[in-house]
């Protein structure tokens, strides 16, 4: 008897490690200047590597012949379980910047509380993308600090930017069904433990970045339980089309 | 095009059998960094070897773990080992992944970092305080691989592959690469 639980905690973390590496690789050949171009490409590839530990470590718990492969090509929308913050559009460079610092940052603490999980396995994939998520926060933070506290146009884009992205990100906290049952059986992380660290993170970042933050407002929801923005299809429509349309396409 | 012969490594012992293992691995190399071997680069953690009953020859695990989560240059490698066993006239090999403990530049050999410096590219310091999430951190003084100054900046922290960084030399004027610490 395998356990659903595990593998929707599992998916949860693949899917969201999967879907904002998706959205930075948009980027790709479109970056504002090369190097950050390479930056936001690399960041993609880690978090897509990440990912994969994820999807394969679940089609091994599963045992039913599933592979990293048809989990990420062949489940459709209402089976994903990654928060509505990752599937977001793109919009300007601020907009990635914040939606990248707000995830990494969350990754961080996520990552440092799972490599105490009872699971070998989770805790092995979180000790390794710990580090690469290390570089992901200082690399976000830093931009949102030279945008914020940069010339007015910059610092007006982040100022837009928080507005559209900061009722996304009460969802990262707020467990769903298979966190507390993790949680309970001690291979999941206490969300409630790592928000403080995040708002102070934030915090403090936002301060040198001479960016107010909202006061406490009403937060979207729903992603990690299948219910998704309409943006979600239309990145499944992209990513999944080749193996929809040509099963099994090996190269 | 080598014939497999499964003779051709004539050993008694399993302890030889690994040694020259060992021997060949040493010749499979990074794809991206074709001067380090997957030996220099520490991504080779463990090889065991036990004799194959059934075949009468020796069954080779090759224990790896990725530099990176997204590597693309470690599905290369796993391959390139097991092309240079089967060269060898191995058949019973099994290429497995091991994540914990994470790989670390700390595990790069003396000698690799010796053969990175000399293709152009500047060596891992060990570990230090720069693998913290804090913004704006004093920059790490690498030397030019070069003209070996140490006047040189950080362009960025992603370079042209997962493992480096990308620096220039204020004196010699050239854009270099760092193996970034991990």
């Amino acid at each position: 008897m395998h356990n659903k639980t595990l593998i929707d905690y599992t998916l949860h973390l693949a899917d969201n490690a999967l879907i904002i590496g998706h959205r930075n690789s948009e980027w790709c050949g479109h970056g504002p200047v090369l190097e950050q171009d390479i930056a936001i490409s690399n960041i993609a590839l880690d978090l897509i590597g990440q990912a994969r530990n994820f999807y394969q470590y679940a089609a091994t718990v599963s045992g039913n012949g599933a592979t990293e492969d048809t989990l990420a090509y062949l489940r459709d929308a209402i089976d994903f379980k990654n928060i509505l913050l990752v599937e977001l559009p793109n919009g300007d460079w601020a907009q990635t910047i914040l939606k990248q610092f707000f995830f990494s940052t969350y990754q961080y603490f996520l990552y440092q509380q799972l490599q105490n999980s009872k699971d070998a396995q989770l805790a092995a994939i979180a000790e390794k993308a710990l580090k690469e998520v290390t570089y992901h926060v200082r690399w976000s933070s830093e931009w949102v600090i030279r945008l914020g506290d940069g010339t007015l146009e910059s610092k007006n884009r982040m100022l837009r930017a928080i507005d559209e992205i900061w009722s996304y990100t009460g969802e990262m906290f707020l467990a769903a069904s298979y966190e507390l049952q993790g949680i309970r059986e001690e291979y999941a992380v206490d969300l409630s433990e790592i928000q403080k660290n995040w708002v102070q993170k934030i915090t403090s970042v936002c301060i040198e970045a001479t960016l107010p933050l909202p006061a406490d407002t009403w937060m979207q929801s729903g992603g990690k339980e299948g219910k998704h923005t309409e943006y979600l299809g239309f990145i499944l429509a992209d990513m999944q089309f080749l193996q929809r349309a040509y099963p099994d396409a090996d190269w | 095009m080598e014939i497999p012969n499964k003779h051709r490594i004539v050993t008694t012992t399993s302890e030889e059998v690994k040694q020259a293992v060992l021997f060949l691995l040493e010749s499979v190399t990074d794809p991206e960094v074709p001067v380090l071997s997957v030996i220099d680069l520490g991504v080779v953690r463990d090889i065991i070897v036990n004799p194959n009953p059934e075949s009468g020859g020796w069954s080779i695990i090759v224990q790896v773990t990725p530099t990176y989560t997204g590597c693309p240059a470690m599905d290369v490698m796993k391959t390139t080992i097991r092309m240079a066993l089967l060269q060898a006239g191995f058949t019973d090999i099994s290429i497995t992944s091991v994540l914990s403990p994470a790989w670390t530049t700390d595990w790069m050999s003396e000698h690799g970092k010796e053969k990175l410096k000399a293709y152009g590219i500047a060596p891992p310091q060990y570990k230090q305080a720069v693998c913290t999430p804090d913004s704006f951190q004093e920059e790490e003084a690498i030397q030019c691989p070069l003209c070996h100054s140490y006047h040189t900046r950080l362009v960025s922290q992603f370079g042209s592959t997962a493992c480096k960084a990308l620096y220039q030399c204020h004196d010699c004027k050239e854009p270099f690469d760092y193996f970034k610490c991990h």
